[in-house]
């Protein structure tokens, strides 16, 4: 790791603050990604400014039809929270699977979609579910906030507060883990909105980054049931391949998952 | 004897530091004035070196030295040795190419050292590091066998034409020509052993401290056979005569064979601590783990068998290209040959059998012995091609095995092995009456009306462990003799101090040690301590690997301990007035049998010390040593079944039970031997699901982190079955064969049996990963 100077920010403002003094500087949330980078010498950020400690960034609230969590909650205190739970279950199952029981102590909700990582399971959550981010500027829906591998719609400095999912009708989450780092090899998350509309996003499948699935949403718009994506074709170009997935592969999960997706979500 | 003795369940001594964090590595230790090293190596697969421009590193703050591999060359350290000589068929000699420390000129795969920086801390060394410039001329790489033996590929060394480094061949290949041309059926399969990378928790390390005014040096490493590391730098790599040189290996965390051999690393260390006059400490990091530990496996194999009209196997034709990696690492010429071929006639009979291994050297890292070394890669080919066999000829792959099972021991094999004592039978139904075999039909019945592909596979191994006799392994070209050394003192207050030539890294010797001197003496264990890992405490030692260190360490112990009691019954006859020979030795005490007359055993030690009253003659003192060579390898076998299910949908393996049934001969200590199998299936599982070290065309390795190289975790595995039959090995008088190794050698067999039967096709590579599962299930 190169030399770097540590701030621990009290407050959103604290840190945005800071950030504005740094040369290049970085918002630390769990760091389950930015620590292993800087530890190989990929990542030297002049700052390294700690959200963790910062109070109005943590925690749940359940709000009618509304379920927001604030950016620094862990994944191990969302996959507990009875709110989370009760709302929308299918978000405490994608938790459980994501990534180990340490991982999850350490990484938040707003450090995973900063990073967007295409292999990762919160997009497809947000994607799927229609979730808005909050930042200490803005909303943004997830729709626009998703914009390609590891790019986001925020600014530089710009410090994601929240997400806010709508509660769904119905929602499932299935995922075919990556066998060496449990992010996803392909995962989908399927909703029912509660006005009707069928959103599904897959993560881990394609080259630019979490993406909805048309043609399994209108299979499942005209039949809600695993064997209604049977006869959809998912295309295999423009999908990632690597030593533990064709593109093929993939293109084929994107199916099997979906199916599984919405069998659990009933 | 005693509830601490042989066969008892104790736990761990060793525990108590390792799991309250109080284990102490190499990395722990602190010298004066210390330095740390940090390497500068190679990003390409093949390159000339150019010119190395260290000018504005060695201005940088703390950097204390930047040292090339021109001048560990000038400075006259020898070049890595291969240390068993192989023969092609055609007589010539196997043919090495030079491995210096660092490499002066050409460098030969992604993370060979050119350069080290040495610094006041271990973050200066590397930022200097990258202030080092290296002018590099890239050359064409061969990544994989494939590649190397093409005609016209790019050649690694001058020495090796072609890039081989033997044609070997063993057997009779007449005999199996003969009987292939008689064969009723013959049975082909080609196999690929798939590459790994060892993993050990605790990445290399090393510490080298010179003391110039003894001209002494010592060396902290993680090693899992220190005299030997102490033997190699001295002997071979002029760093200094051995009496002059201290090898200490102190905890060390993990090693499966690639701690046994000695790395550049070390030597570099060695070298440049004399040249700064300052400790020099070097931790390896995982990635530099990934890159520079010795891979294991590795082999692209064609194979035939041959079967008369009755289904018994009447020969066996075996053709391996065995990767060697750049270089040739220190047992590496002996794992594809004397410890793989010699293991191809398996459970069965097979009159005839003929094998030739070609070695090849890639532009990858070298390959070297990997738990199990060379036996796991002739048992997955031989159980595979069994299974194949099976499903050809239509019969029971648990009828097949046992019609050509091997009954009458001792059975001597076409390919040197003569197996001393088995009972193949035994095992086999141990584990099918554990997993329910006569009930499988029917559970895969039901799983298919549930949709799911349900599979069994047999896996009946055999390996040859303890190695070995010292005259034997001789004529077959080792550079050393593969007895163990043992030492017992007694204290003059009658504890006891047991220095051996093993290395603990993990196997609990510390314990079971300490059981065998509990089981003869009948002391608790905690009147016992296990000496070992320092050259300057142990006189000599081979150290552990091949799972050897009960068969041959322990016999060592008891070899010394039979002298010490001889010694010790005299001084107690003579305290007691009575006859030698009517003493016994019970609950730490010496009694005359048959009388309540006894002396216990710190008197006895206190007499030995006191010298006040010896029988005439007889020298002070209570300590005896003894060498022990072992009369024969040992040969653990047993079988493993696995059942699984396949999710066609997906391709991926779900256990529903895996069972072990061993012969290890006597355990010592049962609780530490399921220990040693479950981790051994682990590492086995592993090959066959997840572990793959793999290079792109251009020698780019491309699993070098755990986010690509799959380790198995706890949930990838299921709950272990494990039981044990028992034929005990002549051998030695404790009748132990060893168990270190066991489950990497017969699980992956099973496990690709077992989906290969699920998805009802054959042809199925390591590691079974769900995509290349999936492919193969929907595969035309």
């Amino acid at each position: 790791m190169y030399q770097t100077t540590y701030h621990r920010a009290s407050s959103v403002d604290e840190a945005a603050s800071l950030f504005a003094k740094g040369t290049e500087a970085k918002f630390l949330a769990g760091g389950q990604t930015l620590l292993p980078v800087m530890k190989q010498r990929l990542a030297s950020p002049s700052d390294v400014i700690d959200l963790g400690k910062i109070k109005e960034l943590q925690g749940v609230e359940l709000s009618g039809d509304v379920l927001t969590i604030k950016a620094g909650t862990t994944y191990f205190d969302i996959m507990q929270n009875a709110d989370v739970k009760k709302a929308i279950p299918a978000i405490a199952y994608l938790t459980s699977v994501l990534g180990d029981p340490a991982v999850r102590y350490r990484g938040t909700i707003g450090g995973s979609i900063a990073n967007n990582d295409p292999a990762a399971d919160y997009p497809a959550a947000l994607l799927a579910l229609g979730a808005t981010v909050k930042t200490n500027k803005r909303s943004i829906s997830a729709e626009d906030f998703f914009q390609g591998l590891f790019t986001t719609a925020l600014e530089d400095g710009e410090i994601i507060t929240a997400v806010s999912f709508p509660v769904p009708a119905k929602a499932g989450y299935a995922k075919m883990r990556h066998p060496a780092s449990r992010f996803a090899l392909t995962a989908v998350f399927v909703a029912q909105t509660k006005s009707g509309e069928i959103r599904v996003a897959a993560t881990g499948a394609s080259q630019s980054g979490v993406m909805r699935v048309p043609a399994i949403e209108a299979a499942l718009k005209a039949n809600w049931s695993p064997a209604a994506i049977d006869g959809v074709s998912v295309s295999a170009s423009n999908l990632l391949a690597d030593i533990h997935g064709t593109a093929e592969y993939r293109a084929n999960l994107v199916k099997v998952m979906a199916q599984r997706a919405v069998t659990a979500a009933g | 004897m005693g509830v601490e003795g042989i066969g008892a369940r104790v736990v761990r001594k060793e525990d108590k530091r390792f799991i309250t964090g109080k284990g102490r590595y190499v990395d722990d230790i602190k010298l004066l004035g210390m330095t740390h090293a940090h390497f500068i190596r190679s990003p390409h697969a093949h390159a000339k070196v150019k010119k190395i421009d260290s000018s504005a590193a060695l201005k940088m703050p703390g950097v204390v030295a930047v040292l090339t591999g021109q001048e560990i060359v000038d400075d006259k350290v020898g070049n890595l040795i291969c240390g068993w000589a192989i023969t092609s068929k055609d007589g010539s000699p196997m043919k090495m190419g030079a491995w210096p420390a660092m490499a002066p000129e050409t460098v030969r795969f992604v993370g060979q050292a050119v350069a080290v920086v040495i610094a006041d801390t271990k973050n200066l060394a590397r930022d200097a590091s990258e202030a080092v410039v290296v002018d590099y001329e890239e050359l064409p790489a061969v990544a994989d066998v494939h590649a190397a033996i093409k005609a016209g590929a790019q050649q690694l060394h001058p020495e090796a034409p072609g890039n081989q480094v033997y044609d070997w061949v063993i057997g009779d290949e007449g005999a199996a020509d003969a009987a292939f041309a008689k064969a009723a059926n013959v049975v082909k399969l080609d196999v690929t052993n798939n590459r790994l990378a060892p993993n050990a928790m605790e990445p290399r390390a090393a510490i080298a401290d010179y003391d110039a005014a003894e001209e002494h040096f010592t060396l902290y490493t993680t090693s899992q056979n220190p005299h030997v590391a102490r033997l190699v730098l001295s002997a071979f790599y002029n760093i200094a005569p051995e009496h002059k040189l201290r090898v200490i290996a102190p905890d060390v965390g993990g090693g499966f064979g690639s701690k046994i051999f000695i790395y550049p690393e070390e030597m570099v260390a060695l070298w440049a601590s004399k040249k700064v006059g300052r400790p020099v400490k070097w931790t390896g990091d995982r990635t530099e783990a990934f890159l520079t530990d010795a891979h294991g496996r590795d082999h692209v194999t064609h194979a035939e068998m041959a079967f008369d009209a009755n289904n018994k196997i009447t020969g066996l034709k075996v053709k391996t290209y065995a990767n060697f990696g750049a270089y040739m690492s220190l047992f590496s010429s002996s794992v594809p040959t004397y410890l793989y071929a010699t293991l191809l006639s398996g459970q069965y009979n097979i009159p005839a059998i003929h094998a030739e291994v070609i070695g090849v050297y890639t532009n990858t890292t070298p390959v070297d012995a990997y738990r199990g070394a060379g036996r796991p890669e002739a048992s997955y080919l031989i159980e595979r091609l069994m299974e194949t066999a099976a499903r050809q000829l239509k019969v029971d792959p648990a009828a097949l095995r046992r019609q050509n099972f091997i009954t009458e021991f001792p059975h001597q094999t076409p390919v040197i092995m003569a197996y001393d004592v088995g009972d193949f039978n035994a095992s086999l139904d141990a584990a099918m009456k554990a997993i329910d075999y006569a009930g499988f039909a029917a559970r895969k019945a039901k799983a298919k009306t549930e949709g799911k592909l349900r599979g069994i596979g047999l896996s009946c191994y055999i390996e040859a462990c303890g190695i070995a006799p010292s005259k034997a392994v001789g004529s077959l070209g080792a550079g050393v003799g593969l007895w163990e050394s043992a030492e017992v003192r007694v204290n003059p207050v009658g504890t006891i101090e047991i220095l051996t030539g093993s290395h603990s890294h993990g196997q609990g010797h510390e314990t079971t040690f300490c059981q065998l001197v509990a089981e003869r003496l009948g002391i608790p264990i905690s009147q016992v301590s296990i000496v070992h890992g320092d050259t300057d405490k142990v006189q000599f030692g081979m150290g552990t690997y091949g799972s050897r260190s009960a068969a041959v360490g322990l016999t060592a112990i008891l070899k010394a301990m039979e002298k010490m009691e001889s010694k010790a019954k005299k001084i107690a006859a003579h305290a007691l007035e009575a006859s030698e020979g009517d003493i016994v030795i019970e609950n730490g005490e010496f009694k005359v049998a048959g009388t309540d007359k006894a002396i216990a055993l710190p008197m006895v030690a206190l007499a030995a010390y006191t010298a006040h009253n010896l029988p005439d003659g007889m020298e002070p003192g209570l300590k005896e040593s003894a060498f022990y060579d072992p009369t024969n390898f040992t040969f653990p076998a047993g079988a493993y079944i696995c059942e699984l299910e396949v999710d066609a949908g997906t391709g991926k393996t779900t256990f529903v039970n895996f069972v072990a049934a061993d012969d290890f001969g006597r355990l010592i200590n049962p609780m530490i031997v399921e220990g040693q199998v479950h981790g051994g299936l682990a590492q086995g599982i592993g090959q066959a699901l997840l572990e793959h070290a793999i290079y792109d065309t251009n020698g780019q390795p491309v699993t070098a982190s755990f986010m690509d190289y799959s380790m198995p975790r706890a949930d990838d595995l299921p709950s272990f079955n494990l039981s044990h039959t028992t034929t005990l090995c002549p051998g030695n008088p404790l009748g132990i064969k060893g168990c270190g190794e066991a489950g990497a050698i017969g699980a992956s067999a099973a496990v690709i049996n077992a989906i290969t039967d699920a998805i009802g096709k054959n042809n199925l590579e390591m590691p079974a990963t769900p995509d290349r599962v999936w492919r193969t299930i929907h595969a035309a």
